[in-house]
């Protein structure tokens, strides 16, 4: 059964009548409205300003409403170095985000460190906080960061949303 | 007034902390002793014909082999007279204070807190020497010491605020 399929009402015959689950009705409605949070660090960010802005145009996925605050987002994009003094401000700000959430590693840098593979830069973001898409490049291309996007809806898509998940390594804030 | 003549008066007026002065590619780099290193700086501050009224940086440089290790480099620039000149003194890993230059610049503060931070040297005198780039209660050492491992000592994969039971 695919997302949604349209039927025939019984009297005219005209094509009034939607089928689909709900879970998959929720599903579509939180991929479709994604908020991401201001985030930028380093170089990926200016390739983010670039996806977001009229050229590319990110809002064309339901992904350009950036909001400058944690509580109102639903997507985090590490874009950039992330250096291990700024590590709990980040697992901080993840933990504000209302749930559902999801976080895109953007760029080598936040999925690996890159080459800075030195004694302040954290190696991987996913060391901190759970990530769900990586963006490969350096930087990515807003191509690319759509790509991500594109990827992250396909799994919310899969996402069940009255059912339990499986346990998701999710580690919570010291007290 | 040229590099040479910068150069020359500072020998002139301190011939006993003057270790050398090297121009290359239009700089001019005055090396002096540690000692003389304040009273030469408030001449290039306060005489008229040098009157070197900013503060480009403040930085260091580890020479590990040497007997004085490190090299403390001031870099200064007269807007008025448009010329400048940068300062060099070296000082011993085992007593590594020089004095600060924080009464006569004031934005040596921050530049002098930084080389304090990542390379170990103290200032006498400054007002606030406390860590700048890095946590107060960083203990791995000084970062930019030769010596000290590029990845340094397991900090950057330490996160004491992930709650490890709900891991």
């Amino acid at each position: 059964m695919g997302l949604i399929q349209i039927g025939r009402h019984e009297k005219d015959g005209t094509s009034d009548v939607i089928i689909t689950t709900i879970e998959k009705a929720v599903n579509w409605g939180r991929k479709g409205s994604l908020w991401p949070m201001t985030f930028g660090l380093a170089c990926c960010a200016i390739e983010m300003i670039a996806a977001v802005s009229s050229r590319y145009d990110m809002d064309r996925y339901g992904a350009g409403v950036f909001r400058a605050s944690p509580r109102q987002s639903d997507l985090m994009i590490v874009a950039g170095t992330v250096c291990r003094r700024m590590a709990p401000v980040i697992r901080k700000l993840y933990d504000q985000m209302p749930e559902p959430k999801y976080v895109i590693a953007m760029g080598s840098c936040a999925t690996s460190g890159n080459i800075y593979d030195s004694y302040s830069v954290v190696q991987g973001v996913d060391r901190f906080v759970p990530v769900d898409i990586y963006v490969p490049g350096c930087p990515p291309t807003p191509e690319a960061l759509f790509d991500g996007i594109l990827k992250l809806q396909e799994r919310i898509m899969l996402k069940r949303v009255f059912l339990r998940q499986p346990d998701q390594v999710k580690p919570g804030l010291k007290a | 007034m040229s590099l040479q003549q910068l150069a020359s008066r500072l020998q002139e007026n301190f011939a006993a902390g003057f270790v050398k002065a090297v121009e290359w590619r239009g700089d001019l780099a005055v090396t002096v002793t540690r000692d003389r290193l304040h009273e030469v700086a408030q001449f290039l501050h306060n005489d008229p014909a040098m009157d070197f009224d900013y503060i480009v940086h403040v930085s260091s440089v580890d020479w590990p082999d040497d007997e004085e290790r490190f090299e403390v480099v001031y870099e200064f620039y007269s807007i008025k007279k448009r010329h400048r000149i940068r300062l060099k003194t070296r000082v011993p890993e085992s007593d590594c204070i020089v004095d600060s230059l924080t009464d006569l610049w004031k934005g040596a503060d921050f530049m002098e807190r930084e080389v304090y931070d990542m390379m170990g040297v103290r200032f006498r005198h400054h007002p606030d020497l406390r860590r700048i780039l890095l946590p107060d209660d960083f203990t791995e050492g000084y970062p930019l010491r030769k010596d000290f491992p590029l990845r340094g000592k397991g900090w950057r994969d330490t996160f004491e605020f992930l709650d490890e039971t709900a891991r």
